[in-house]
């Protein structure tokens, strides 16, 4: 087996694709993404990897334990609860969301037009959903290890009531994923820098005003049907269900709004690598 | 010496490449042979890039038909692309990664196993002259030493078709020499070499046929030999007379060659025997500042078809 594997030439292995689903796009080979981008994450300095772990442990320092005294305890689908055990799934949610944003944008934006690392990628027998599904997965390989970071600083202190909040650090990943692909398709219309700073521009709003940290009932009724429908607010929801523990039907529609992002996201994407590389 | 093969790897029938409304490739018909090295000629612009992109399956043509090893990049375009090593013309290495690893996670993206890569990154480091820096990232190498790279590159999957788009461009003239010499073992061994070039010297040396392209359409096709046969003639007489002086010197050489081509810094006198002509312009008492007698080339080759010099 191993032997076979060490003989085969390019071609055989390309020719074994021939009448699979997508084999103009998709040679069935993501996993050498990952293993590129862990060869240049060896290479790159720590400081970018601790600091998407730290950031959301200071904002929950600051704010969970500096305005709890103000706010006192909270109410939350009649449970109470400390303002700190409100925060934290809507601080999980938002690292996701930012980890897997910069991952699909900045980064991706860099290798399409500086590098033209893509270039010689799809030069190769690799299609661009591989390309596609390969940064993907290394940005939620990155998120899956924040989100153990996350819990593993804030379990001790309570503020994962629920057992339930063990399927936190999968829902973040899969928050990840949906952010991440629509990500990447949307840098592919980016030109310069001046518009990725846009990026930043959506996102800071995003964040203050979708509940992380505070409830959306804050707001009147017609704005908060519109925050509900944003993707970062159906992120906090679904991990703050998982966290506290108030798991119901509701939940599973925060599921699928991802799943739909997420396939949603990967078609926008190929389709735009393909037009950008190879048309 | 390869077997002469008559089998055909690429065929192109009005094949076109239009960016908007801009015609860059326009309706060409061309095939390469299976074993031969074939060359692309022409001035920047030309068409020379974009003709290779569509041929190593990264692009798609807009119009009319293209066969690469049997096959149409339309449906089969990652097939095709493990046939061929692919030199762009601009260097798109891994900045974030070094001179070895760039080279292996290549052969990763084909597909190819470690235990086939292994051996294969060593030898092509040895190919490129690029052990001492193996460790090294790639923005610490020159220009040169990153060309070699992005060659090496190409050759990781055994390629059949390499191709080459200004393969030297860059390099200093011992590292030419030494890829010439490479390309031409490649060569040997049986691989078919598409490549564009603006050497001239290069043309002849490596390519047994070229089309001369220009704004996006073959002028000219043959090999070098063929083409100087039919475009040129045997020798050329290059002189000088001070830019202002040569209009004016011009008219008084009608008639001493095959046919007198007037550049802003020279006049180039087309015909058989070069010393003979110059001795004769000596005698009837014209003197240029300086004189050159040499053989005739592609570039001769060139400008009789366009009008234009090769290099500006
Ligand atoms: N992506 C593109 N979009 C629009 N126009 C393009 C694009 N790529 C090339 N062109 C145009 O097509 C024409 C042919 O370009 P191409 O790169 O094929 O030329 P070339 O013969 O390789 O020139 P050079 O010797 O300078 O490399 C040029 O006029 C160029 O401006
Ligand atoms: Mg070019």
């Amino acid at each position: 087996m191993i032997l076979n594997a060490a003989v085969d030439s390019a071609i055989a292995i390309a020719e074994r694709r021939i009448g699979k689903p997508g084999e103009q796009v998709f040679a069935g080979r993501p996993y050498v993404m990952i293993q590129r981008a862990f060869l240049a994450f060896k290479g790159s300095s720590w400081f970018v990897v601790l600091s998407g772990f730290v950031e959301p442990v200071l904002y929950l320092a600051s704010f969970g334990y500096g305005l709890s005294s103000l706010v006192g305890p909270m109410t939350s689908s009649g449970d109470s609860i400390s303002y700190a055990a409100f925060i934290a799934p809507g601080l999980l949610a938002t690292s996701a969301m930012n980890g897997a944003i910069y991952d699909s944008t900045f980064n991706v934006f860099f290798k399409m037009h500086h590098g033209k690392v893509y270039n010689a990628m799809l030069a190769t027998s690799l299609g661009p959903l591989d390309v596609a599904m390969g940064e993907i997965g290394w940005a939620l390989l990155r998120g899956l290890t924040y989100a153990i970071g996350f819990m593993i600083v804030v379990a001790p202190f309570g503020l994962i009531p629920s057992i339930w909040g063990l399927l936190a650090i999968p829902a973040a990943v899969l928050i990840a994923f949906g952010f991440a692909s629509v990500g990447m398709g949307v840098t592919s219309y980016l030109k310069d820098f001046q518009q990725l700073e846009w990026i930043n521009f959506i996102m800071l709003p995003l964040f203050l005003f979708s509940g992380t940290l505070y409830s959306t009932d804050a707001f009147p009724r017609a704005l908060q049907i519109i925050i509900e429908a944003l993707p970062l607010a159906q992120a906090i929801a679904l991990v703050r269900d998982l966290t506290l523990g108030q798991v119901h039907l509701g939940t599973l529609w925060h599921i699928l709004y991802f799943a739909v992002m997420i396939v949603g996201g990967l078609f926008f994407t190929t389709h735009r690598l393909r037009s950008l590389f190879q048309k | 010496m390869p077997t002469r093969s008559t089998e055909v790897v690429i065929a192109a029938h009005n094949l076109k490449k239009v960016y908007g409304d801009f015609v860059a490739v326009d309706s060409i018909d061309f095939k390469v042979r299976k074993g031969e090295s074939f060359g692309l000629l022409g001035p920047n612009g030309a068409g020379k890039s974009t003709t290779m992109r569509m041929m190593s399956a990264t692009m798609e043509r807009s119009e009319g038909e293209l066969m690469i090893l049997g096959l149409d990049p339309k449906q089969d375009s990652p097939q095709i692309r493990a046939h061929l090593g692919v030199v762009p013309q601009q260097d798109n290495l891994d900045g974030e990664l070094t001179v070895a690893e760039n080279l292996y996670i290549y052969g990763r993206y084909f597909g190819l196993s470690r235990a086939y890569l292994k051996p294969k990154v060593e030898e092509l480091l040895d190919f490129a002259q690029l052990q001492e820096k193996r460790n090294e990232k790639v923005e610490a190498l020159s220009g040169g030493m990153k060309r070699r790279l992005t060659i090496a590159r190409g050759l990781i999957n055994q390629p059949e078709i390499l191709m080459l788009d200004e393969p030297t461009t860059g390099l200093d003239p011992q590292a030419r020499h030494i890829l010439w010499d490479r390309l031409f073992r490649l060569k040997e061994e049986g691989v078919t070499l598409i490549l564009t070039t603006h050497y001239m010297d290069e043309a002849e040396q490596l390519c047994d046929r070229i089309i001369v392209m220009d704004n996006g359409r073959i002028m000219a096709e043959g090999s070098p030999a063929a083409l100087i046969a039919e475009y040129s003639s045997k020798e050329v007489l290059e002189l000088r007379f001070g830019s202002n002086k040569n209009a004016e010197s011009a008219k008084k050489l009608a008639g001493y060659g095959d046919r007198l081509e007037i550049l802003p810094d020279r006049i180039l006198i087309y015909c058989t025997d070069a010393e003979l002509v110059l001795e004769k312009i000596n005698h009837d008492g014209m003197k240029p500042l300086t004189s050159l007698v040499r053989r005739s080339s592609l570039e001769d080759v060139f400008l009789r078809l366009t009008g234009r010099t090769l290099v500006d």
